[in-house]
């Protein structure tokens, strides 16, 4: 009976990977925010993106959504392991300030990926998010969905080690697994990435992204050149340090005119620091960190990331 | 007289806090309408609690303050009343009072005649205080980690506060809480009842009104609710029943407003790997309930608590969604249990090096050297007591017990770590006694956990223990009050229960000493141990305070654990007892006395010279008693030696009766003075009988 019952509701439901998407781009287009591309240098997490690191920062209200692809070299497992990824997709979402109704909001999104929720069991857990090196922390929950993590939502509290007014809810939506989920599938490789819409022939997730998987569990795990990637690390690192210690000084200068403090480029100087933050994901997938040198390399992103924030907030109110 | 309700709706409150925040908000309620007057006799406040808010309902408040009168005394009666008219002053004061001058009074004092004023003052309204004192209530609230949400930082909470109802049984209380105006209007679950409101048209049909919304607000209800749905569900499996875990219990209480449980199964196959795997997975990452079958061992099922009521569809497709979801997770740990495999814990020593312990300190390959050390220190002193155990299979287990930091499996269980090594340890041709020690390495994990069944196992225990706390010690990581990041209380307690336990021959010194004699905190840590030591055997042996004093300030060797419990135990049969009362009032007196003659430097004699003959029954009391005595401790039979203090007690008391101690001829009171000292010294080695309470 059941099997059957389980059977039917997944045929009428199964979105594939990119209508998942789809729906949720739309649903959350209509209440209002933009639409972003992925931020195109690689990051651990939607949040690093600047289009929530730096503009949760300041008063201005902003609404965004986008698809973040999020590196985490160390969690790779060279395609094997069928719910391990190095790379998964996070739907991204910034809502600044939260609507007082943003949990039921967040629930009707889920009905629009044709989730009938009388039939599921959804919780809200206790689930707190801070990344200390970005000085950024706030508290919230996991989603769990019949018993399955599908979706962290976080009210910001600070960012970039300064204290945020308004604050901003933050959704990210775990595609792969609510692809799972909704699909019914054991390994994330058997998604259904797209389907022909002539023929119905699948196009798996494993198809698209397995080799990816792979080779960068070899590069992260097995060949990256450490001296290499300390090198880079070291010069990314030179380069946006230069660039703040300039952009505190013409952002404390009197004379400055205001459109010359906005010109600074700040945003260049944030990519910069996203380098280093992988890199040093890398370098730490590789074994190439010790005890001692973990904290002050960490220490070393974090004074560039928060740096960057706190110079960012000044430059907006220029 | 009305009824009060007051229901905070929020977003959902995490479950670890919510008992705490009702039964705060309760107290808080009672104390305010206690302090505002407000309470009728025989009121009764009833607090609730989900998720999604905190309520509390008052049975029997007054409606109103009552009324107050009050006595003013203003200026003399001569200077308000010339010729019997009003002047400026008594204009004034009556102004002052609020009253007409015509309303002043005569008041006759010891000083004299004065202008007097009755004032009643009228009762407030309850709904009036409610409104101003309730909300700063509320708000004073404590959470461990709260939160803003309004746009310029008005106020903190555990969540957004999203909607308030108060009510004085049908009317609302004007009362605003967080930008939330109060009303009638509750919400129900969110699915089975939706977003239409739950209109509470009088406060005292609360719960019935939010039942009929799909939420049942009674804590204690919902706890029985899920506690049969477990039972239910578990009774489809012949012969199975659910694994009792309260923790779990409380933990699904605050996540659900509406629990129903379904039981889902998971392939046999997966009960191949250890048990403490499985049910980390099942209690700890997915708030499932094992289930066992008639032998106690688990069976293939697991219990979900749901926060929703579903019909036959619906529950098919959570069973199969949580069935998934396991299996992902049995699954990893399984690729995780075989991945590890790869690499013996023997060939993952050198890796500690990248596992921090403490970042001022160094690695666990550091750590791990330091408890060689202090658990070859710790076996010497063992086995020169002649206790037989296996010196190279401590070692090994030593060496080996923080490795499993390094496997995949403890990554993804953390808390299993030492466990897992212990598992890994045997397969791995390491032997038994090597791995039990490294499974046991973190019991007793509470102060009513086990300690390690093998000596090896508790000598690792212990090394590991004391070289964390010195350590830390070392660089000002030590508990203060209520603070203790590093749990090295918990870490203290364990080695005293082991001690006490094992019946190891190690003292607190041994065990102290046993990180090195030089250690520049020892005296700090040695102070620290005999903290616990007391804390042991009061709060967990449940010795009386004065015993467990008593034993502690006993001038013989009190930092044997074992001894110091025998001790305790001898201590509290003849506490109460007339003798031992007597003896102990004896003892109080007589340090009382040493002490004076302290102070106005009266020195010690020698007691041959005393002179009265209860000075010299008492004398030889103690010359016939104290080596026997002495003996009797020697062998630790301390039933034996107290029997004989106790009889002490005539020539003790007869002394007291008939001789001044302080007598005023020096020779005759420095005897005295000897020979009371001598009876302390004598027989304060099991316990300092002036510490027992007498009274």
């Amino acid at each position: 009976m059941s099997s059957t019952l389980v059977e039917s509701h997944r045929k009428s439901s199964a979105l594939t990977f990119q209508e998942l998407l789809f729906r949720l781009q739309s649903f959350w287009a209509d209440r209002g925010c933009v639409l972003q591309q992925p931020y195109d240098v690689e990051v651990g997490a939607g949040t690093m993106a600047p289009e929530t690191f730096l503009r949760v920062l300041g008063p201005k209200p902003y609404r965004v959504g986008y698809a973040q692809p999020s590196r985490r070299p160390a969690d790779g497992r060279y395609g094997e392991n069928p719910n391990r990824l190095f790379k998964h997709t996070q739907f991204q979402l910034i809502l600044k300030p939260p609507p007082v109704n943003v949990q039921e909001l967040y629930l009707e999104s889920l009905e629009a990926l044709g989730i009938n929720l009388k039939k599921h069991d959804i919780k809200f857990e206790e689930d707190n998010w801070e990344w200390p090196a970005g000085g950024a922390w706030g508290v919230g929950w996991q989603v769990m969905f019949d018993g399955q993590e599908i979706t962290q939502f976080t009210y910001f509290q600070q960012c970039g080690g300064l204290d945020l007014d308004p604050i901003c809810a933050e959704l990210t939506y775990g595609l792969e697994r609510i692809a799972q989920v909704l699909q019914d599938l054991d390994s994330i490789y058997d998604i259904v990435w797209a389907r022909d819409p002539e023929t119905g022939a699948p196009v798996t997730y494993g198809e698209v992204r397995f080799a990816e998987e792979l080779q960068f569990s070899v590069y992260n795990f097995e060949t990256a050149d450490v001296a290499k990637l300390w090198e880079h690390f070291n010069l990314y690192e030179a380069e946006a340090k230069a660039l703040l210690i300039q952009a505190n000084v013409l952002l404390e200068s009197e004379s400055a005119t205001s459109a010359e403090k906005r010109r600074f480029p700040l945003l260049a100087t944030y990519e910069l620091a996203l380098k280093c933050s992988n890199l040093f994901n890398i370098l730490d997938a590789r074994g190439a960190i010790s005890v001692t040198e973990r904290i002050g390399v960490i220490g070393r992103i974090r004074a560039l990331a928060v740096g960057v924030a706190k110079a960012y907030a000044v430059q907006q109110a220029a | 007289m009305p009824d009060f309700l007051l229901e905070i709706g929020l977003e959902e409150v995490p479950a670890r806090m919510i008992a705490g925040a009702e039964a705060e908000l309760g107290r808080r309620v009672q104390e305010l309408l206690t302090r505002e007057r407000l309470l009728g006799d025989g009121a009764k406040v009833t607090t609730y609690s989900t998720p999604r808010r905190l309520a509390v309902l008052v049975e029997g408040l007054l409606a109103a303050q009552a009324d107050t009168e009050e006595q003013m005394t203003g200026p003399s009666w001569k200077v308000a009343f010339k010729d019997g008219a009003p002047t400026a002053a008594a204009e004034a004061f009556a102004k002052k009072a609020g009253i007409s001058v015509v309303a002043l009074e005569k008041v006759t004092t010891a000083k004299g005649e004065y202008v007097g004023a009755s004032i009643t003052r009228k009762g407030v309204a309850a709904s009036q205080v409610l409104a101003a004192e309730l909300p700063k209530e509320v708000l004073g609230l404590y959470w461990t980690k709260n939160m803003y949400w309004r746009a310029g930082r008005p106020e903190r909470f555990v969540r957004p506060v999203r909607w308030l109802v108060a009510l004085l049984d049908s009317d609302v209380v004007p009362l605003e809480i967080a930008g939330i105006a109060a009303g009638k209007a509750s919400r129900g679950h969110r699915v089975l009842h939706g977003e239409a409101p739950v209109v509470i048209a009088l406060a005292k049909d609360y719960s019935e009104a939010l039942r009929k919304a799909f939420v049942v607000v009674d804590t204690a209800e919902r706890r029985q609710i899920i506690r049969k749905a477990l039972d239910k569900a578990t009774r489809t499996v012949a012969g199975a029943r659910w694994r009792e875990d309260e923790p779990l219990v409380e933990t699904v209480l605050h996540l659900t407003e509406w629990p129903t449980v379904i039981l889902g199964d998971f392939e046999p196959e997966y009960l191949k790997l250890p048990e403490e795997v499985l049910v980390t997975v099942m209690r700890d990452h997915q708030k499932y309930f094992a289930v066992e079958g008639a032998e106690g061992k688990l069976a293939p099922h697991f219990l979900a608590v749901l926060n929703t009521a579903v019909d036959e569809e619906g529950e098919a497709i959570i069973r199969h969604g949580n069935a998934r979801v396991l299996r992902a997770r049995f699954k990893d740990a399984q690729f995780f249990w075989d991945f590890d495999q790869k690499t013996p814990l023997t060939e993952r020593v050198e890796s500690l090096k990248n596992v921090t312990f403490q970042k001022e300190l160094g690695s666990y390959f550091w750590k791990t050297e330091k408890n060689l050390a202090v658990a070859r220190q710790l076996a010497s002193i063992v086995l020169a007591n002649g206790i037989v155990f296996d010196l190279d299979a401590l070692l090994k287990a030593v060496e080996l017990a923080k490795t499993d930091l390094t496997a995949e499996l403890v990554k993804e269980f953390t808390e299993l770590q030492g466990v897992i090594g212990g598992l890994y340890a045997e397969p791995q041709g390491l032997g038994e006694i090597v791995s039990k020690a490294i499974y046991d390495q973190y019991k007793p994990a509470s102060i009513e956990d086990s300690i390690p069944s093998t000596v090896e196992g508790q000598l690792l225990g212990i090394a590991d223990r004391i070289q964390t706390i010195t350590a830390m010690f070392g660089i000002g990581n030590e508990p203060t009050g209520s603070k203790d990041p590093f749990a090295l209380r918990r870490a203290a307690n364990s080695i005293v229960k082991i001690l006490a336990e094992s019946g190891l021959p190690l003292t607190l010194s041994n065990v102290l000493l046993s990180v090195g004699s030089n250690e520049p905190n020892n005296v700090q840590v040695s102070a620290f141990l005999r903290e616990r030591l007391s804390f042991y055997l009061k709060d967990v042996r449940g010795f009386a305070y004065d015993v467990v004093k008593a034993v502690l300030a006993a001038w013989a060797d009190s930092d044997d654990v074992g001894d110091a419990v025998a001790r305790a135990e001898a201590l509290t049969t003849v506490r109460g007892s007339e003798d031992f009362t007597a003896i102990s009032a004896a003892f109080k007196r007589i340090k009382n006395i040493l002490r004076q003659a302290e102070e106005k430097g009266y020195a010690h004699g020698n007691w041959a010279n005393i002179k009265a003959d209860e000075a010299k029954n008492l004398r030889s009391a103690i010359q016939s008693l104290a080596g026997e005595v002495a003996k009797l401790r020697e062998q630790r039979k301390y039933s034996e030696a107290l029997a004989l203090i106790a009889t002490l007690r005539s020539s003790v008391d007869t002394f007291f009766d008939k001789v001044m101690v302080l007598d005023p001829d020096p020779e005759t009171r420095g005897a005295n003075l000897a020979l009371i000292a001598g009876v302390l010294s004598n027989f304060s080695g099991i316990a300092d009988f002036s510490e027992i309470v007498t009274s």
